[in-house]
Parts: structure tokens; C-alpha cells; sequence
């Protein structure tokens, strides 16, 4: 017996699949499964985070809905992913963050916004807030603002390790030294090309069965646009303690030619996102898990949009208001990083080291089985 | 009653790999194409949704093949499987054009793999669809309405006009109603009538109620019927079909490949009546797989219960149902329903005949019986270690032999003699010109593509002449 219906359901697909394995080809999943003769708890977190959503077994399924069999692989791999994350989530007080994870973040998100342009009119004058000065520094000094964000980051960061250290336990990852430098490294190539979001290599399924989806790119946009905002904001921080540069920075510094695309890509990024979401096969997808997923985009969204403005408009009364909102919506992102769809990442990593260790060992891990 | 009305060059009907190569080839000399297919969208393409490799000869080792399978072995490969049951210059005809299949079918959209987990003894003759059947026919579909090829699906053919020989029209039911289509050029790549049960019972008798159908309800064969009516001539066995043992767990139609279950070699076979009926060690996978079905259904209630003991569990392939398991032989009768006495005596007789060796499934082993009415003849080990398991099996029908007779263009031969003016087979219809008896894995697809290819040039360059 499995800990959850999503789970029972999930060992019923993968023992269909596993006496087909037509998939095989397909993706990472399917190999790993065939590793396996039977499917504990960790098994099932662990072939669903190593799930990319890609579709193509959907497509490629001659028991998918509407036949009897019912195998509807994306689907319950979603919900057991999903519902990983809740498991792994650390401390344990804040698991509920993800029952209805879009509306806890944008409350988190409300109330920073709110905190930084009262903290702003507060502190200072209200009149602060519409002044042209062009400097962010009056309004918050870098100290405060370094500070702030350099605390809210380490506990992100904790909070993201203690659970990436749940997840590894959980799926027996160190029975087959998945953490040795050649599996990460094999996990490092296949992350970053996302090499299992391509339906097998034709691409993508996503509307219907023609692999015309185009996720792969726009979540590289994302990703990397992410990536380059953060190096951006790093580079700048070691601008203005390592040189003693302070911002704003000119249109050709390393903070501009790495913040700008990325602010940019992040903006295209999760609209394509969005909107691949908006239009994917219903019977895909795991209605009750759009929320967090929405919330996740919104968030990196907003990032990027809110870090453009802020360019744009630095020298008008908005940078007041624009400013408040930008360092609301990133601390938001930094606080509410490992309670929604951001450990993704660190997950689907996780399971692609121990893939590539699995891969390299030819035996499964070692799951310990659930009481 | 209205009769809507539609006109093409080639009329296709079918919706499967023979259907969508000849729509395909048919469409790129140039003809216009209209493909009717009798099931809805979702179970298109008749048994090549359950598929997952072909056959075809290569003189040399591919990215997907470990090495070359020439034409006179896959020639060999058919003599031996059918027994001879096969017309040779159309089987050498096909094994020569198969070599140009495999580019021919990737242009096609269609991706290869290397073989599939548990199946590494085709790793150098089949070529395996990557992602399996039903991704090998989304991406002829795809390639279908690129090309401009016309799709109705739940349309199935209720009537041909045929003329001595000449096709002039078919009536089909679109949208709940009766659409004539009239068409320069037939093709019917309809599939055989594995799933018509009424039919299996003129060859079967009442026994086929109890038959499973491995594949799509929609394999009725009602254009075969009605192809055979016109004066088209017959070609195979009426009353045969292939018929593998699967798990009687499995529904009714469509169960595919996960139903499947070929573990005879490990254990012992019973009947209703806890007797064994056949020697469970006479030879290897495909040959044992392709004659268990027609043994069970030669047993009262067409079922039987392969019972084998912990040490086998794990040295074959999982299938969809877990076997059923008891601590003792008398516990597994009794939630078998088998006679308890009856299957311990049988199976303590068996265990009493066993002979020592060493037992390797590789190979014929040493591991045999001695002394009973119904040897094993290889890998016998005694069935001693609980618990012990089963699985019940009933046949499950795959296809079936009875088609149109064709010439090397897949043209249809008329009964009086002579080839159709313009009518077209390509297919499971006509498979058994090929395939008259048994079956080699990967051999129906490549009957499949290679007379679809022809099929629809050639009713293409009828239709444009």
C-alpha cells in the first residue's frame, strides 16, 4: 500500500508501462522504470521528478483515456511530483504553503510590496516615493537593502538544501552514489539542454498529438533569463563592495549586459510558459496544481517586467513606486522559493544525477520501503 | 433520405499502417486522396496501434540494428514460420522492396529505436518504433495532412459498388450519415475479422465466445466480406487465426501487448480439470507463444493455468496482472477453483519425473521429465518452493488469415481470373498471400508498408492516367 491515492494510482501506470515499455525511447522515465520490479513510495517521487511533462508517452499511448486502461502518465507523474514537494518541504510548519500555493504567494507577495513602500514612506518622507532623483540608495540605503536580501537569501537557501536532503533520502539516491562528480556532472549536461523536453526527440506535445510545442525554448528563455538577472545582481554586489561602484550602472557594464537580456528573457520566457499552460490538452493536465504553477510564473514574470521598468523609469516620480514593487516582488521570490514550483529544479536535478548513476550502475537504488 | 456526396482519385478504407503508406505514396504521385477509416480518432489504425516494430532485409548494421539481415535469410525466416504457406515470388517480391522500406517509412515522419528492453533476440532484424505503434501512426497521420490527404474517422463502409471487377463506388457512414463516395482507384486496407466473433464461430463453433480479441473492436472484416462477395478471389485459411495464450484477466477487446504472458517454459500448464494437456518444453519463444492460444482453446472453457513456484517469479517479463498467489498447491486450487486433490497429484507427479540438470531457459537444457504420459521435454524443475503462483489464460486472437488473393502490384485478383481494373489490397487484408500460416514477429508490418507503397502508386497511377 502506498501513502497516497496519487501514489497507488501512479504504481498501477508504471506496472502497466512496464509490462509495454513501447516508451522506452522516449525519455528518461521509462528506462528507470524498467530498472525496477515493483515501485515503493521513494521510487514513484523519484520517476516523477525525473518526469520533464514532455507529453509524448500521452501521445504515443495506445491505453491512454478514453481506453479502460486509463494510462495517463504526465498526469499522475504531475500529482505525485507535486505532491513530493509538500513532502520534502522544510520545516515541516510550512508544508500548507502548498495546499493552495497561488494564493499564499501572492499574499506573501501583497504584503511585500505593501512592507516596502511603507518601510519607504515610513523611514523617509512619503514625498520620497515620487522624488526624480534617480538613486535607489536614497531610498533604501545598499547596506539596508543588501542586508535585507542577503538574509532572505540564506534562508532560501537553507530551506531548499534541507529539503534537496529530504528528496535524496527519500529516493535512496546515495545507494548508488548518485552524487559522485561524474553523475552530476551528466545531470548538469542533460539540465541545462533540457535534453528530456523534446517528446523523444521530434519535440514537444502539448494541444494534441503533432509535437509542435515549443516549452523547451521558452523555458530556456526563463531559465537562463533568470540565471543572468541573478549574475547580474551578484556582479553588482561585488561592484559595490569588492570596487566601491556604486549603482546605477551605464547601459554597457556587466550589470546591464547581463541584467537586460535576462529581464527580458524572463518576460517571454513565461508568457510562452503561460500560454503553452493556457492551451495544453485538458486531459493532461492536473487542474488543482495550476495555482502554484500560475504563482510561479506570475512571480518570475513580474521579476523581470518590474526590473525593466525600473530601468525605464528610473529618473520620473515612479521610481518610488516602481522600486517598492520590484524589491517586493524579488523578496517575495527569495522568501517563497522552496514553498512553490521553484524546487522543480533542484528535484528534476536531484533525479537526473540519479539517473545517470542508476544508468552507470545498471541496478536501481535502494529505497527504503514505507512502514 | 439524403445521400451527401463526395469525389477523389484514390479512395482509401482503412485507417492503419497499410492504409496511411498507400494514402501517402498515392498522395505524392500526385493523386487526390480521401482516407475513411471505420473507427473513431482516438482508436485509428486498427492493429498497428498495438505494433511496435517491422521487418525489413539490410545488408548492414544500422544506428537500430546490430547487424545485416539479408534477403535470403528473412526469406528462410518466412519458409519457417509459415511451413511453406506462402506464395514465393510475392514473399521475395515483398523481402526485396523491404530494404528501401525502412528510408522510405522514416521520410514518412516515422522514428526508430534499438529494441526494446526483454526483446534483444530482434535486436538485429526488427526495427522498433520509436515510442511503439500508435506513435509510428501519429506521425504517418501527420505526415497524411501535410501532404493534404483527407481524414474521416468513424466512418465505416457499408456498401461497395463494384462492377466485373471495376470499382465504382462505396457508401459510408459519415456523421451518422450515408455518404456516397465515388473514386477513380480503390484501395481496402481494411484489416482482417478478429474482432467479428460470429465470424470466428464459422470456423471456431461456439467455443469463440470464449476467445479474446488482442486488438480494437473495429476489426470486424465487414470490407473484406463484402470484397470476397463481388467476385474478388479468396486467399488463406477461412477458419484460422493467430491465436497466442493471454491473461483471461484481460478485457474483451484491446487488451495489447500488456496482456501478454510467456512464461509456459517455467512451470506447468493445467486445465479446468488440473491435468496437464502439452508438452510446456517442445521449444522457444515465438514458437511456443504462437501455439498456446490454439492449445487452450482446445480445452474445456478455453482456459488454462500456468503454475510455476518463487524461483521462476522474477525470470520473465511483468505483465499487466499480478499471478495469483498461494502458500501451498492446495490453497492456489482452491483460489484457482481448480479440484484441489487433482492438481497436488498432478503436480507431485510432475515433480516425481523430474530429472536432474541444469536448468538454462538460453537453451535446450538437460532439465526434462521421465516417465509421464505428457513429458516436458526442457526446463523441468520441480515446483517446491512456495509460494506458489498462476496465471489463468484464455486465446487471445490477434489476426486472422482469410484475405484477398494479389499480384506483385497488389492488385486484387478476381475469382474468374484475371486482376481488378482498379482495385487495390494491401494489409492485413491480404496478408495471407504472403503469410498463409504462423507468424514472424515484425512481418505484418512489413506487408503492411511495403504493399501500401505499391498499392497506392499504382492506384494512383490509374486514378491520373
Amino acid at each position: 500500500m502506498h501513502a497516497t491515492d496519487h501514489l497507488q494510482e501512479a504504481e498501477r501506470l508504471m506496472t502497466v508501462c512496464n509490462s509495454c515499455r513501447y516508451c522506452e525511447g522516449v525519455c528518461a522515465v521509462f528506462p528507470a522504470m524498467e530498472l525496477r520490479r515493483s515501485f515503493a513510495d521513494g521510487d514513484l517521487n523519484y520517476l516523477a521528478n525525473l518526469c520533464h511533462n514532455c507529453g509524448a508517452c500521452y501521445a504515443d499511448c495506445q491505453f491512454s483515456p478514453p481506453h479502460e486502461f486509463n494510462v495517463n502518465v504526465p498526469k499522475i507523474l504531475s500529482r505525485v511530483r507535486t505532491d513530493s514537494y509538500r513532502q520534502y518541504a522544510w520545516p515541516k510548519a510550512f508544508q500548507p504553503m502548498f495546499d493552495r500555493n497561488g494564493l499564499a504567494i501572492a499574499i506573501v507577495t501583497a504584503l511585500a510590496i505593501a512592507g516596502f513602500i511603507l518601510g519607504f514612506a515610513v523611514w523617509h518622507d512619503p514625498s520620497a516615493l515620487t522624488s526624480t532623483t534617480g538613486n535607489f540608495y536614497k531610498l533604501m540605503p545598499h547596506t539596508v537593502m543588501a542586508g535585507l536580501f542577503g538574509a532572505v537569501a540564506l534562508y532560501a537557501a537553507l530551506a531548499l538544501i534541507m529539503g534537496f536532503a529530504n528528496f535524496w533520502k527519500d529516493v535512496g539516491a546515495s545507494s548508488v552514489a548518485a552524487g559522485s562528480g561524474l553523475s552530476l556532472w551528466q545531470a548538469v549536461k542533460d539540465a541545462a539542454a533540457l535534453r528530456y523536453l523534446d517528446g523523444g526527440g521530434v519535440g514537444c506535445y502539448n494541444e494534441d498529438e503533432r509535437p509542435t510545442d515549443n516549452r523547451r525554448l521558452y523555458h530556456h528563455l526563463t531559465f537562463y533569463g533568470f540565471l543572468l538577472c541573478f549574475a547580474a545582481t551578484c556582479i553588482g554586489t561585488v561592484y559595490h563592495y569588492g570596487f566601491g561602484w556604486e549603482a546605477p550602472y551605464g547601459l554597457f557594464s556587466l550589470p546591464k549586459l547581463f541584467g537586460i537580456p535576462g529581464g527580458i528573457g524572463l518576460v517571454i520566457g513565461t508568457i510562452g510558459l503561460m500560454k503553452a499552460k493556457l492551451t495544453r490538452d485538458p486531459d493532461m493536465v492536473d487542474r488543482s496544481k495550476f495555482g502554484m504553477e500560475t504563482a510561479f510564473l506570475a512571480m518570475l514574470f513580474a521579476t523581470g517586467l518590474t526590473g525593466l521598468l525600473l530601468m525605464a523609469l528610473r529618473d520620473t516620480p515612479a521610481l518610488g513606486i516602481t522600486l517598492s514593487v520590484h524589491l517586493g516582488v524579488v523578496f517575495a521570490l527569495f522568501l517563497t522559493m522552496p514553498y512553490g514550483k521553484f524546487v522543480h529544479g533542484f528535484y528534476r536535478f536531484g533525479a537526473l544525477a540519479l539517473y545517470a548513476a542508476e544508468t552507470k550502475a545498471d541496478r536501481p537504488a535502494t529505497v527504503r520501503k514505507a512502514a | 433520405m439524403t445521400v451527401e456526396s463526395i469525389d477523389t482519385d484514390v479512395l482509401v478504407i482503412g485507417g492503419g499502417n497499410a492504409a496511411l503508406c498507400a494514402a501517402i505514396a498515392a498522395r505524392r504521385k500526385g493523386a487526390k486522396v480521401l482516407v475513411v477509416e471505420g473507427a473513431p480518432k482516438f482508436y485509428r489504425g486498427g492493429n498497428t496501434r498495438h505494433t511496435r516494430n517491422m521487418r525489413c532485409a539490410h545488408d548492414t548494421a544500422t544506428d537500430t540494428l546490430t547487424g545485416p539481415y539479408t534477403e535470403e535469410e528473412f526469406w528462410d525466416d518466412l519458409l519457417r514460420v509459415t511451413e511453406g504457406n506462402t506464395d514465393e515470388a510475392l514473399a521475395r517480391h515483398m523481402i526485396t522492396k523491404s530494404k528501401e522500406m525502412l528510408t522510405w517509412i522514416a521520410e514518412q515522419g516515422v522514428r526508430f529505436q534499438p529494441s526494446l528492453g526483454g526483446t534483444l533476440s530482434l535486436g538485429r532484424t526488427n526495427s522498433f518504433f520509436l515510442g511503439g505503434g500508435r506513435a509510428m501512426l501519429n506521425a504517418l497521420y501527420l505526415t497524411a495532412e501535410k501532404l493534404g490527404i483527407d481524414v474521416l474517422y468513424d466512418a465505416p463502409v457499408t456498401s461497395l459498388d463494384i462492377d466485373n471487377g471495376t470499382f465504382r463506388s462505396a457508401i459510408a457512414r459519415v456523421n451518422g450519415k450515408d455518404t456516397k463516395i465515388t473514386a477513380r482507384s480503390l484501395v481496402a486496407a481494411a484489416g482482417g475479422f478478429e474482432a467479428n466473433i460470429d465470424w470466428l464461430k464459422e470456423g471456431w463453433g461456439e467455443c469463440a465466445e470464449n476467445f479474446l480479441i488482442r486488438g480494437t473492436p473495429y476489426n470486424r472484416g465487414d470490407v473484406l466480406k463484402m470484397l470476397l462477395g463481388s467476385g474478388v478471389e479468396a486467399i488463406g485459411d477461412p477458419t484460422q487465426c493467430h491465436a497466442v495464450a493471454i491473461d483471461a484477466r484481460a478485457p474483451k477487446y484491446d487488451g495489447g501487448i500488456i496482456t501478454r504472458l510467456d512464461c509456459v517454459v517455467f512451470g506447468i500448464v493445467v486445465n479446468r480439470n488440473a491435468e496437464r494437456f502439452y508438452d510446456e518444453g517442445e521449444d522457444f519463444w515465438p514458437k511456443r507463444y504462437a501455439i498456446w492460444g490454439r492449445l487452450v482453446a482446445a480445452q474445456p472453457d478455453q482456459i488454462a493455468y500456468i503454475v510455476f513456484d518463487s524461483k521462476s517469479l522474477k525470470k520473465f517479463m511483468p505483465s499487466l496482472f499480478p499471478p495469483i498467489e498461494a502458500q501451498s498447491i492446495a490453497e492456489l486450487a482452491q483460489k484457482l477453483d481448480l479440484p484441489a486433490e487433482k492438481l497436488e497429484a498432478t503436480v507431485s507427479g510432475f515433480n516425481d519425473a523430474v530429472q536432474p540438470g541444469t536448468f538454462d531457459h538460453t537453451v535446450f537444457d538437460d532439465c526434462r521429465t521421465k516417465g509421464l504420459a505428457i513429458e516436458k521435454t526442457h526446463w523441468a524443475t520441480k515446483l517446491e518452493d512456495p509460494p506458489y503462483y498462476a496465471y489463468p489464460v484464455r486465446p487471445g486472437i490477434t489476426f486472422t488469415y482469410l484475405g484477398t488473393r494479389v499480384d506483385k502490384d497488389a492488385r486484387m485478383q478476381m475469382a474468374s481470373g484475371g486482376g481488378a481494373e482498379n482495385m487495390f489490397s494491401a494489409g492485413e487484408i491480404m496478408a495471407g498471400n504472403v503469410l498463409g500460416k504462423g507468424y514472424a514477429a515484425g512481418v505484418g508490418m512489413t506487408i503492411g508498408s511495403v504493399f501500401g507503397k505499391i498499392a497506392g502508386e499504382g492506384a494512383a497511377q490509374h486514378a491520373c492516367n
